[in-house]
């Protein structure tokens, strides 16, 4: 060789470059993985912090005075008495008790205020469930408004924020405080009610059925009839121009953004076939037109990496076609298709856009029963929580937003186990 | 009318070597016990043509062999018996293919029927991704053959004793059939084309994946299987069609040179293509 360097110098050279570009490229993987985690702890951290307060939220015990004619009412079971019932008195009375002496309208309507105006209501649940409590007396922890728990939170962490509150209210909470009657306790309306316009009495309950309702149905619709397509378009239809036509366009439909089919699902199910706005099953119908083409074309994907040697394998035994997809096809694409499923079903659930054009936006308050009941879904009630002027909605925004991340975790863990006793069955 | 071929690129021998398109094939292509006769068969991947005017006889009960150099046709040729080239976009058989008398390509056979009746072993050992068991009683699963579970476990036990495998697997029927080695894997896809009783099997390359030892296991198992079936095999080893065949068959671009008894085709084959062939002058 007449070159001053061997073949192996020349090597060696190569070598520590490429060497100096693998390590570049690994630190650029971890530094871009680093990233990417940052977000999601700054993400979590944030909405945490700023949600957490509100699965706790402030009573104030109270001595109650079941006195049937405070209330106006003798028999328990007649309906007319139950609802002609003046139930917020009796909470009413319990605080004249505790701060007597209280004359002027001014300080008195301060003073009911220190309470949420559906403590009567709280009461009243009580008296039904232990209709003996009547002519009685009972110690009550009763919900406070939501201006008094946010006071009371700020004041506890330090920073007291009274621009709503009376001189009077903060002097009777420092009372409250010091005497042991007033409290941080876990939030158990928060799960159990649907939305309020008070702050105090909104849970997160209505949303959450309304969209486990919405996203069942989404299932129902889209994983079928997506599946079904994957498989003929795949398996059965001729290669064609019109397959090709089609193809093109199923890879559209999945790039036209969601309030596109909000107006869709408003013209179609509810101007022509009349679905009733507002409810599980429009709002299903809808979500279904979007997570389709992603079911479809992950489906496909799925169908298609099933080994061509298995189809063969059934073919030659004697397997029809159709034998063929639903003994070995289908249960090898399975897992895929599930994934697709289950990435669609999750767009679904963070999808609010198209459900704000179908009515889902509603104000809500009962929590919905079935299919055809008006709803709201978990990022709707983000949104109006988010847009609501209350203080006391930030916490509970936050706090919907960790109800829906967790939805989002628990349906993804499901899928992924559901993958693996699949995969494992053979 | 002479094939058109360019002769720089070829091997010499091809210069001395033509292939005349009305030539017949040479040797003993018929039989008087025919299994499955094949007339004038052509075979087109789209536009291109890949089987070339095709006369021959299968006998009943025999093993026949097919080699040739890479790409002449032999899969094609193997697949046209059972239809799997249905299954290929844009293939067409031209000719007349039939078992028993029975035309395979009539428009109202049913090719479900056609394949329980001609089984097929592939190159690729490729068995269900389910267990053992399932494998083998697939085929009697769908056809119906097996009308209670005691049925079915004596289907599958025969199956697998048929494909010397059972002494191996009886232990492990329900673990998974793809945990099984290469030479068993390919043994068990034989136990599930003998599973459903064929009257044929067609085996393409089926040890070509397989060590010497297994090799020797299926050869001595096609064998006792031509005791009852047909058996027709498409092998790039000339030793191991001179040790399984009763007839060799030789494919040349498409075109069946010569048909024989397997011993006259590697002693004193008929055709110079043929004898180019086995001396290993090209292939
Ligand atoms: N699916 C297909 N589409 C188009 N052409 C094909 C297809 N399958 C085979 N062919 C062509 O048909 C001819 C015969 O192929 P075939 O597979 O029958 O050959 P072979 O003899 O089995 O070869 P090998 O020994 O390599 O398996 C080849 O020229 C091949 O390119
Ligand atoms: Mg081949």
């Amino acid at each position: 060789m007449n070159n001053s360097m061997t073949n192996l110098e020349k090597i060696r050279k190569s070598l520590s470059r490429r060497n100096r570009a693998e390590g570049l490229f690994r630190w650029a993987g971890r530094v871009a993985i680093f990233l990417g985690l940052m977000a999601v702890v700054v993400l979590f951290v944030d909405i945490i912090g700023k949600g957490h307060g509100a699965f706790r939220i402030a009573y104030i015990e109270l001595d109650i005075d079941y006195d049937p004619e405070k209330i106006g009412i003798e028999n328990l079971s007649d309906p007319q008495q139950l609802a002609g019932a003046d139930w917020q008195a009796l909470p009413k009375a319990a605080l004249n008790k505790q701060f007597p002496g209280i004359t002027s309208r001014g300080d008195k309507r301060s003073l009911y205020g220190l309470i949420s105006n559906g403590a009567g209501y709280d009461l009243k649940d009580r008296l039904m469930a232990n209709p003996l409590l009547l002519g009685d007396q009972e110690r009550v922890w009763i919900l406070t408004d939501d201006d008094i728990d946010t006071y009371y939170k700020s004041w506890l962490a330090g920073e007291p924020y009274a621009a709503r509150l009376s001189d009077k209210q903060v002097e009777w909470i420092a009372e409250l405080h010091e005497h042991g009657k007033i409290r941080l306790q876990f939030n158990a309306n928060f799960f159990t009610r649907g939305d309020s316009r008070e702050p105090e009495q909104a849970g997160i309950r209505g949303a959450l059925v309304g969209s486990l309702f919405t996203l069942a149905l989404t299932l129902i619709f889209s994983f079928p009839v997506g599946v079904a397509a994957a498989i003929y378009l795949e398996e059965f239809a001729p290669k064609n121009g019109w397959t090709d036509f089609i193809e093109v366009n199923i890879n559209n439909l999945a790039a036209v953004p969601s309030i596109i089919f909000g107006l869709l699902g408003l013209a179609i199910f509810i101007n022509f076939f009349h679905v009733p706005r507002s409810v599980p099953i429009v709002g299903g119908l809808v979500l279904t037109l979007m997570t389709l083409p992603t079911i479809i074309i992950s489906s496909r994907a799925a169908i298609k990496s099933v080994p061509p040697s298995i189809r063969e394998a059934a073919l030659g035994m004697g397997a029809s076609k159709y034998q063929m997809v639903l003994h070995h096809v289908l249960p090898l694409a399975m897992p895929g298709m599930l994934t697709g499923a289950i990435i669609g079903m999750a767009q679904a659930l963070g999808e609010s856009a198209p459900l704000l054009m179908i009515g889902m936006v509603a104000f809500i308050v009962d929590i919905p029963g079935g299919f055809s009941d008006p709803a709201t879904v978990l990022p709707v009630q983000i949104f109006l929580w988010a847009d609501s002027p209350e203080r006391a909605f930030i916490e509970k925004t936050s706090a919907a937003i960790m109800v829906l991340l967790s939805f989002l975790i628990v349906m993804n863990a499901s899928a992924v186990w559901l993958r693996k006793r699949l995969e494992r069955r053979w | 009318m002479n094939v058109k071929r360019e002769t720089t690129a070829k091997p010499a021998v091809m210069d001395t070597l033509e292939i005349s398109e009305h030539q017949a094939t040479v040797g003993h292509c018929f039989s008087d016990n025919a299994k499955m006769t094949m007339r004038n068969v052509n075979v087109f991947y789209g536009e291109k043509q890949a089987i070339f005017d095709v006369n021959v006889d299968i006998a009943k009960n025999e093993v026949i062999a097919m080699i040739g150099p890479s790409g002449c046709g032999k899969s094609t040729f193997l697949r046209s018996l059972n239809r799997m080239n249905d299954t290929v976009e844009g293939c067409r058989v031209e000719g007349d293919v039939r078992m028993d008398g029975e035309d395979l390509y009539a428009p109202k056979l049913d090719v479900v029927e056609l394949r329980a009746r001609v089984g097929m072993v592939f190159q690729k050992p490729n068995p269900f991704p389910k267990t053992i068991y399932d494998n083998v009683a697939y085929g009697p699963k769908i056809h119906g053959l097996a009308d209670t579970r005691v049925d079915l476990d004596e289907i599958v036990e025969n199956s697998l004793r048929k494909a010397s495998l059972w002494e191996e697997v009886k232990e492990r029927l329900h673990q998974s059939g793809t945990g099984l080695s290469g030479g068993q894997q390919q043994r068990l896809c034989i136990a599930r084309a003998i599973a459903v009783s064929p009257e044929v099997i067609l085996m393409d390359e089926p040890c070509s994946a397989l060590d010497p030892i297994a090799t020797a296991k299926i050869e001595e198992l096609i064998e006792e299987l031509s005791e009852n079936f047909t058996i027709a095999i498409v092998t790039h080893s000339m030793q191991q069609a001179a040790r399984v065949s009763h007839r060799t068959a030789y494919f040349h671009l498409g075109r069946l040179i010569e048909v024989n008894p397997t011993e006259q085709v590697f002693t004193m084959p008929e055709h110079d293509l043929t004898e180019a062939y086995i001396t290993g002058r090209f292939g």
